[in-house]
């Protein structure tokens, strides 16, 4: 099946139109050795067949739905309001694409206005673009800006950083003169003496996370503070839904602030879309990479909206733009609007509170077994780490609970090996009372 | 088309003048007008050193951004800071308010083999 | 709407006290937050986020969604962006919990479903492009430039060469030059010869041991398919050059031609223009890039794999670039796309090119008497006019651009490719209908029609719309990026 909709009477008259006797004729200027060639695809199917074919592929997927899970480390499962849902749906959403012509495009350029602003409230920050692809590529893009501005050759990334992230970041920085240098950690927090050690002035920026991988809250205040006596800047990746209740980075003196905003109204969906945020001071205004969506009047003096500073832009300035992004993350912005119109600065809070005291309440109730130790003394927001004694495999107890249809924390033995004992556990307002029962009962009979 | 006769031009439609120990630089009317509203200058810092030709501030409008090269080389001196919050001076008044930098030459020769008003006027024509 | 404004902003919807979702309540002991978090890391000043109602958020999102000109509304004929319709079954399958709802890091044994998805849609690419491998991670086209421009460097690198510069022609897409800064390149250009295509002796001219690849899209910019592309490519590689191809017109290509016939090395494609999937209003898009068989171990890790039945990531990549995603890329997308491309099989890809490209031509032809295009032959998929001939009325294309709006046509692409004055490029896509199609040329007719006899009108179009045309200058003069409560307009 396919969405063409020609009759044969038609494409005779167009042909004969064109002046052409044949289609391929059209195709004189391709090479003939290159043509004729047919593809090895399977046919194609009506849309019963379609929906048979991936009702099959999807089977043996267990969902959030059916198991559950206790997995955070970069990507949370949390409420999605059913009117976000219901009027992203809508084909005006989801069909448009850039809004170059801003009088076709006001909705849009509309809600990325809005979309910025609550970024910029969220973050404290000055200003916010209309999103990057996702939280890793955000951060990459911020230790780009940061480089290409100081002209220094060095940024210092906290050990404690996402792994996923740290790479990523290494792959963009790949093409550049710098040297990437890791900061160590100590009890599951930044070292903040390593990284005093480390700050010279040939240092471009420093990076950390808020709360870190370990769901660890880390001394940000300190570490800014001490990127910035060297003139680096200070950039700091975030949790969205934490700023319901922890001191946003713009309070902790943050130059460049990014996050992972698919949490904010989008379906975890295996990763991937993503919604990059993406947040900084009115010095780096021209820096920043991405669309921008600025206010403005029509020639009725009307408010109105549209794409503006694009001159920064790939399509602008080509080689010589602030990032070469084009295509962003608009329909996760508008989701992101709507779940945080929807919830409100009572609703946020409230949620984060959720998180907090589910997190906190499964961890009282953890670690009163035998086997499970707190892995660091240290506060945390709804992520935290235990370790698992008495030569117990982590990985061992997570087959055990996958068995009893529950997901357990990410052991962290591929990426720490230090901590090749300890798994990350994250609770959101998704688990309930009955989720934690049954754990708790199932680590009874372990 | 205003073209002052006491300027000296460059093809990339630059103006130079003399002025004491410094020699100032703007664009001419002519590029103001195919530029249409400026809405951004960005400026060198001073003190930096510069080699004819070389791209020293950018020009933006809102569609797009050009290089403005200096017209001889030299050390920038000053910057006209006024053109941060009136970029619209560049289009009002591009000979005088709406210059972008001074610069201190150091090949004293350059000057010379820039364009005259009336070579200029005659390369405009040319590429109409 | 008032004079002032037609929509109000959600912030000035605004009413103390108003909540717009309901959250189940704590169950059980609650600590308080100061006992759990010590004061220096608590939010002492909530965020100003907007108090409104359920039913607030729906008027208002569902209004402004109405004051968007969308594919599922009206004809969006944009140049190279492949704007063609977004089968709904597309979204159906991807939003089934089954695929929306499962964590990135799940147990493999509990997502052989989306993995064996993602490792069929790679053959399917394959198989449609020619190339050896795909990675799905790319976020986007220019996210997929990224990925392709740093395997050049890799290999290259691998081979003790130090190539420094990508030739890249002048019509291409900003994102090109743009890519290739970020990969630390060296761009240089390539002036496009009269027909529009590359010039031979400039390509020739530019090759030298410091090229590490040329960036082509193919066809070009303006729709034309680059005649000389099997010598263009020899001479690449005989240089040691890789050649790397901008998959953003691949919907010419369908099942008419594949890239690694033509000696492509390595390429990206766009799963929101070629393949159906949705454009969001700017995104999420999808970049995956496909590589020949000598490029295929520097590709990002982790990939999919297939042992025996069974699908499994596997990170042993033996020089891989690294990652260029947090986990593994678009899946919501690439979901789609696999959806659209079982659809449509062997026959409907092979006809959806040759569709793109008789819809090109048919309107090309409708509109050879208002305005020509500059390169006299038979187009591919797009097509670009140019409307230098209302000049002399004072009238440009972004005027033209602006009533086309009134007449309920989204503008093409407009002032790209640099190469043409005035330029339209115009891309109706093959789910067009002709009668589509000629509705277009007719209002373009009329337009140029106008533009002789009421320039006025054209300069301040558009008049239809919600809005007149927006002052950009004052924007770019006096950014105003985000609501404060001070700049408030109305309040509720």
């Amino acid at each position: 099946m396919d969405y063409t909709p020609h009759t044969d009477e038609q494409v005779a008259q167009m042909l004969e139109t064109i002046g052409v006797h044949a289609f391929e004729e059209l195709l004189q200027t391709i090479p003939d050795e290159l043509k004729g060639r047919s593809l090895d695809l399977p046919a194609g199917l009506s849309e019963s067949e379609v929906l048979s074919l991936c009702e099959s592929i999807a089977l043996p997927n267990r969902s959030l739905r059916e198991v559950v899970s206790f997995l955070g480390f970069g990507a949370y499962h949390h409420v999605i309001p059913t009117v976000a849902e219901a009027l992203a749906s809508r084909g005006e959403w989801l069909t448009p694409y850039t809004p170059y012509q801003a009088e076709a495009s006001q909705g849009t350029l509309q809600m990325i206005y809005e979309f910025q602003t609550m970024v910029c409230e969220l973050m404290q920050m000055d200003l916010a673009n209309a999103s990057l692809y996702d939280g890793a590529s955000s951060l990459s893009e911020a230790a780009v800006l940061a480089l290409r501005t100081s002209h220094r050759p060095r940024l210092l990334i906290a050990e404690t950083v996402h792994p996923s992230s740290r790479q990523v970041v290494a792959t963009y920085l790949s093409g550049f003169p710098c040297v990437i240098q890791e900061i160590p950690h100590t009890n599951g927090v930044t070292d903040l003496e390593a990284l005093a050690a480390a700050l010279k002035d040939d240092v471009a920026a420093v990076l950390m996370q808020q709360p870190n991988v370990f769901g660890v809250l880390e001394p940000t205040e300190q570490a800014s503070q001490l990127a910035h006596r060297v003139g680096a800047l200070f950039i700091a990746s975030v949790s969205p839904i934490s700023l319901g209740l922890l001191k946003p980075p713009g309070a902790y003196g943050t130059d460049i602030a990014v996050a992972e905003g698919r949490c904010l109204g989008s379906p975890v969906a295996y990763g991937g879309p993503g919604l990059g945020l993406f947040a900084t001071t009115h010095a780096l205004i021209r820096k920043v990479p991405g669309r921008l969506v600025g206010c403005t009047v029509d020639e009725s003096g009307r408010r109105g909206f549209t794409l503006t500073l694009q001159t920064r832009e790939q399509h602008i300035r080509r080689e010589k733009a602030t990032s070469n992004i084009c295509t962003n993350e608009g329909w996760l912005a508008l989701r992101a609007t709507i779940f945080l119109s929807l919830l409100g600065p009572q609703g946020l809070k409230e949620l984060a509170f959720l998180n907090l005291q589910n997190a906190h309440e499964l961890f009282e109730r953890l670690r009163e077994f035998p086997f499970i130790q707190p892995a660091f003394d240290q506060p945390f927001f709804n992520e935290f780490t235990i370790r698992c004694l008495n030569g117990s495999r982590i990985e061992e107890l997570n087959r055990k609970l996958l068995n009893a249809g529950i997901m357990g924390g990410l052991p962290l033995r591929p990426w720490y090996p230090t901590l090749a004992d300890a798994s990350v556990w994250c609770v959101t307002e998704m688990v309930s009372r009955e989720h934690m029962d049954h754990l708790i009962e199932v680590l009874k009979t372990v | 088309m205003l073209i002052p006769e006491e300027l000296q031009y460059t093809k990339t439609h630059e103006w130079a003048k003399q002025a004491g120990e410094e020699i100032l630089v703007g664009i001419t009317a002519h590029a103001q007008e195919e530029l249409r509203d400026v809405v951004y200058v960005e400026l060198p810092s001073v003190g930096k050193v510069i080699k004819q030709g070389e791209s020293t501030a950018v020009v933006e409008s809102v569609k797009a951004a050009f290089d403005i090269y200096a017209p001889v080389s030299g050390t920038v001196t000053r910057t006209n800071t006024a053109l941060t919050k009136s970029p619209q001076l560049v289009n009002h008044d591009c000979y005088g308010q709406g210059w972008f930098f001074a610069l201190k030459p150091s090949q004293p020769g350059e000057l010379n083999s820039l364009f005259t008003a009336e070579e200029y006027a005659k390369l405009l024509q040319q590429s109409v | 709407m008032t004079e002032k404004t037609i929509e109000l902003l959600i912030f000035e919807r605004s009413v103390p006290g108003r909540r717009g979702y309901q959250l189940p309540p704590v169950d059980g002991l609650k600590r308080s937050v100061e006992e759990l978090i010590p004061d220096e890391h608590l939010r002492h000043e909530p965020p100003r986020l907007p108090e409104v109602s359920e039913l607030d958020v729906v008027r208002h999102f569902t209004r402004l969604s109405q004051l968007n000109f969308a594919v599922d509304t009206h004809f969006y004929p944009l140049g190279s962006c492949t704007m063609k319709y977004n089968p709904k079954l597309n979204d159906r399958i991807a939003s089934w919990s089954r695929f929306a709802l499962v964590h990135p890091l799940q147990p493999e044994s509990t997502v052989q479903g989306t993995l064996r998805l993602l490792w069929e849609l790679e053959q399917l690419l394959c198989q449609l492009t020619g190339m050896a491998a795909f990675t799905l991670q790319p976020a986007a086209g220019a996210q997929g430039e990224l990925t392709g421009l740093k395997i050049v460097r890799a290999y290259h690198r691998m081979k003790r060469r130090t190539r420094s510069t990508i030739l890249i022609p002048d019509s291409a897409h900003g994102t090109n030059p743009a890519s290739a800064a970020l990969s630390g390149f060296r761009v240089v250009e390539l002036k496009s010869g009269p027909d529009g295509l590359v010039d031979l002796a400039e390509l020739k001219a530019k090759l030298s041991d410091e090229v590490a690849a040329l960036m082509l899209t193919n066809p070009n910019t303006l729709g034309l398919f680059e005649q000389d592309i099997l010598t263009i490519t020899r001479l690449c590689h005989e240089h040691g050059a890789l050649v790397y191809l901008d998959g953003a017109n691949m919907n010419a290509l369908l099942g008419i031609v594949r890239p690694a016939d033509f000696g492509i090395d390595l390429l990206q494609l766009n799963l929101h223009k070629t393949f159906s999937t949705p454009h969001g209003g700017g995104g999420p898009g999808a970049g995956p890039v496909g590589v020949a068989k000598p490029l295929v171990d520097f590709l990002p890790t982790p990939r999919v794999r297939k042992v025996g039945k069974r699908f499994r990531w596997d990170d042993r990549v033996k020089h891989s670039i690294g990652r260029v995603h947090g986990f593994y890329g678009n899946v919501g997308v690439l979901v789609r796309a696999y959806v659209y491309i079982r659809t449509l099989g062997r026959e409907g890809c092979e006809r959806a090119g040759r569709f793109a490209i008789l819809n090109a031509n048919y309107l090309k032809e409708k509109l050879s008497g208002t305005f020509p295009v500059p390169f006299d032959r038979h187009c591919l998929h797009e097509f670009v006019a140019s409307l230098q001939p209302l000049k002399a009325f004072g009238v440009t294309a972004w005027d033209v651009a602006k009533r086309l709006l009134d007449y309920g046509f989204y503008a093409p692409t407009v002032y790209f490719p640099s190469v043409v004055d005035e330029a339209f490029m115009i891309e109706p896509t093959e789910t067009e209908s002709k009668e589509t199609l000629d509705a277009f040329a007719e209002a373009l007719g009329r337009i140029a029609e106008e533009a002789r006899t009421n320039p006025e009108l054209m300069k301040h179009a558009p008049n239809r719309l919600a809005v007149n045309r927006v002052d950009e200058v004052r924007a770019a003069r006096e950014p105003d990026l985000r609501w404060t409560p001070s700049n408030q307009l109305v309040s509720a």
